[in-house]
């Protein structure tokens, strides 16, 4: 059997971002109840082991840091096809930079046990690192490829995947145990079901906190991070721009105006 | 203290056989940054046939090359790489090492940086040096900008994308070092690129195009999204994308102009259907005319541009080619 590991992360949902915004004035974020929902790319990393699971005798163990709201994202892999969940939830896991992160991701994945394969999305939509990924392979000293667009061959305890390249692409043997992060363009993730949903009742999804992990507290969140952030800066306009006023068409026939004047555009 | 030779590190990536041109963006930033700590450059330059472009990153500016030169180095190897590049950074424990923001760097960063137990910043757009010779790492979020420090664990790492810095100045009376690097006899091969296949031509290259169309998700569907195509082909222009579009599937990955995406300096840069998220914006380097079509007047990309029309790109964008096209004819 597989066993297999997804990591998630509860990101903020991007049709709030525009809530989630620099105060100008206290140069910090606002506080704000913006709703959690899954890192998109993280789904697509749930979806290449369900497909696994579907085909082969796969366990798919999801693996969380947040706070405990983010259960709720567990919850809903479970109600997808995952057969355990584990909410890693501290105070003193916040603030957490990749480094820190993949460090408490990698020590949960320790304590659970066997594992041959994990998979995680190759960014977070609210950060924009890419590091987690490669970063937990490190620290359990596995291989890893990032960026994975295909899976080729999957029998046996070496896979061939396609990978995203510059132009093209990276076709790359990796032998398992080992991290894949995907893009999104290895799967299409299917919709929750409501038997899915069902089934998910009775689904276990364990937390565990930092004593749990048995790590020590300068290695986690904030003061386990190698980067801080010393200042945010809300960005000012830099140009003076002309709405353009009157009909459809006179707006139309202004533009075509501007773009001629441009000089770069032959029309 | 002042005995110490700090040091700025930079990996040189090449593509058949070429130094690619990020690689060489970055060796001319970290020569200013490497002038302002009274430090040395050095390039770290891995691949096959590769020894006489070893010359080119000293005109860039680079003080020394590492250069390792062996059919074992090609293609690129994540394992043996990450192993040479470590080993390098352990024995002259550089204050800085900066990586473009490519598929091998984005991948090698946090291999190292992980191995080294520092910080790495992903995707930054400007690089300084502080009062107290700490690196500072801008990237934009939330709005504006966020600067990022690693004020303890060294070497402070970041990965940086092609376009944010200029091409340096290539100096071929420039002197520096070409030292061979001893490379590990043995090393694990758990993972192994079996090869790199470029298949795509490079097309109408957003990079170098003077017109540049980008689309957002405004366009709504496909059928919007082939109306600004549409605009884009009748103007010759580059067609671009905001990482809504990508998520929603309209385009590829390789369209995404911003901070993880392309950077670009188009002479005239339209905006369709786009809020104008900072992560885009910033990718639009020294434009000298922009123009946003948005249906929602309070959109930040008006503050963002010279013109702007507050229209529905899915009714003006058709109406705009269609002239266009009248006037064409």
């Amino acid at each position: 059997m597989l066993n297999i590991i997804v990591c998630v992360k509860a990101v903020p949902d991007p049709n709030d971002a525009d809530k989630l915004k620099i105060d100008p004035v206290t140069k910090s974020l606002p506080r704000s109840d913006i709703s959690l929902v899954i890192n998109p790319l993280d789904s697509h990393a749930l979806e290449a082991a369900l497909e696994i699971k579907r085909n082969d005798d796969a366990h798919i163990t999801i693996l969380c840091m947040g706070p405990p709201p983010a259960g709720n994202i567990v919850k809903e892999c479970l109600a997808l096809g995952a057969d355990k969940g584990i909410l890693l939830s501290d105070p003193a896991f916040a603030g957490a930079d990749a480094f820190a992160t993949a460090y408490t991701l990698a020590k949960a994945i320790e304590k659970n046990g066997a594992v041959d394969l994990i998979f995680c999305g190759m960014a977070s939509s609210d950060g924009a690192t890419e590091w987690v990924g490669p970063e937990i392979a490190t620290f359990l000293n596995m291989p890893v490829v990032t960026m994975v667009n295909e899976i080729v061959e999957n029998a046996g305890d070496e896979w061939i995947v396609k990978a995203d390249y510059e132009h093209g692409y990276r076709k790359v043997k990796i032998k398992l145990p080992a991290v894949l992060t995907v893009t999104r363009n290895l799967n299409q993730p299917k919709a929750l079901s409501f038997s899915g949903i069902l089934k998910a009742r009775k689904k276990e999804i364990i937390t565990w906190d930092l004593k749990d992990l048995g790590v020590p507290v300068e290695n986690v969140g904030l003061k386990g991070s190698p980067t801080i952030v010393t200042e945010m800066t809300r960005l000012e306009s830099r140009r003076e721009v002309e709405i353009l006023e009157g009909s459809l068409q006179e707006k139309v026939d202004r533009l075509i105006k501007i773009l001629k004047n441009s000089g770069v555009v032959n029309v | 203290m002042s005995k110490i030779k700090t040091q700025v590190f930079v990996m040189a990536e090449q593509a058949g056989g070429r130094i690619r041109p990020v690689s060489l963006q970055i060796v001319g930033k970290a020569r200013h940054l490497a002038d302002q700590l009274d430090s040395k450059v050095g390039a770290i330059l891995l691949g096959q046939n590769v020894t006489e472009r070893a010359q080119e990153l000293i005109a860039a500016g680079a003080n020394s090359v590492y250069l390792g030169d062996s059919d074992s180095l090609h293609p690129y190897q994540a394992e043996l790489y990450t192993e040479i590049i470590v080993n390098l950074l352990l024995e002259h424990r550089p204050e800085i090492f900066l990586l473009g923001s490519t598929f091998m760097g984005r991948e090698l960063a946090p291999l190292i940086a992980a191995k080294l137990k520092t910080g790495l910043t992903a995707h930054c757009i400007d690089l300084l040096i502080d009062n107290e010779g700490i690196l500072e790492q801008k990237i934009p979020a939330y709005g504006g900008m966020i600067t990022i420090i690693c004020p303890e664990k060294r070497p402070q790492m970041a990965t940086v994308a092609e376009g944010v810095f200029l091409n340096p100045e290539l100096d071929s009376t420039n002197i520096g070092d070409i030292i061979p690097i001893d490379l590990p006899e043995k090393f694990p091969l758990r993972v192994q690129t079996l090869e790199i296949v470029v298949e795509k031509p490079e097309g109408v290259s957003l990079e170098t195009a003077s017109v540049i169309v980008a689309g957002g998700a405004g366009a709504e569907d496909q059928d919007g999204w082939q109306q600004i195509a549409k605009l884009a082909e009748v103007l010759n222009a580059g067609f671009g994308s905001t990482r809504p579009a990508v998520d929603e599937g309209w385009t590829e990955l390789e369209t995404m102009i911003g901070q993880s995406g392309k950077m670009v300096s188009p002479e005239l840069y339209i905006g369709v259907g786009l809020s104008g998220e900072l992560q885009h914006m910033v990718g639009i380097v020294g434009a000298k005319v922009m123009i946003a079509i948005n249906n929602d007047a309070k959109a930040p990309v008006f503050e963002q541009v010279d013109y702007g029309i507050v229209e529905d790109c899915r009714t003006f964008v058709p109406a705009l080619v269609e002239t266009l096209k009248k006037s064409n004819d």
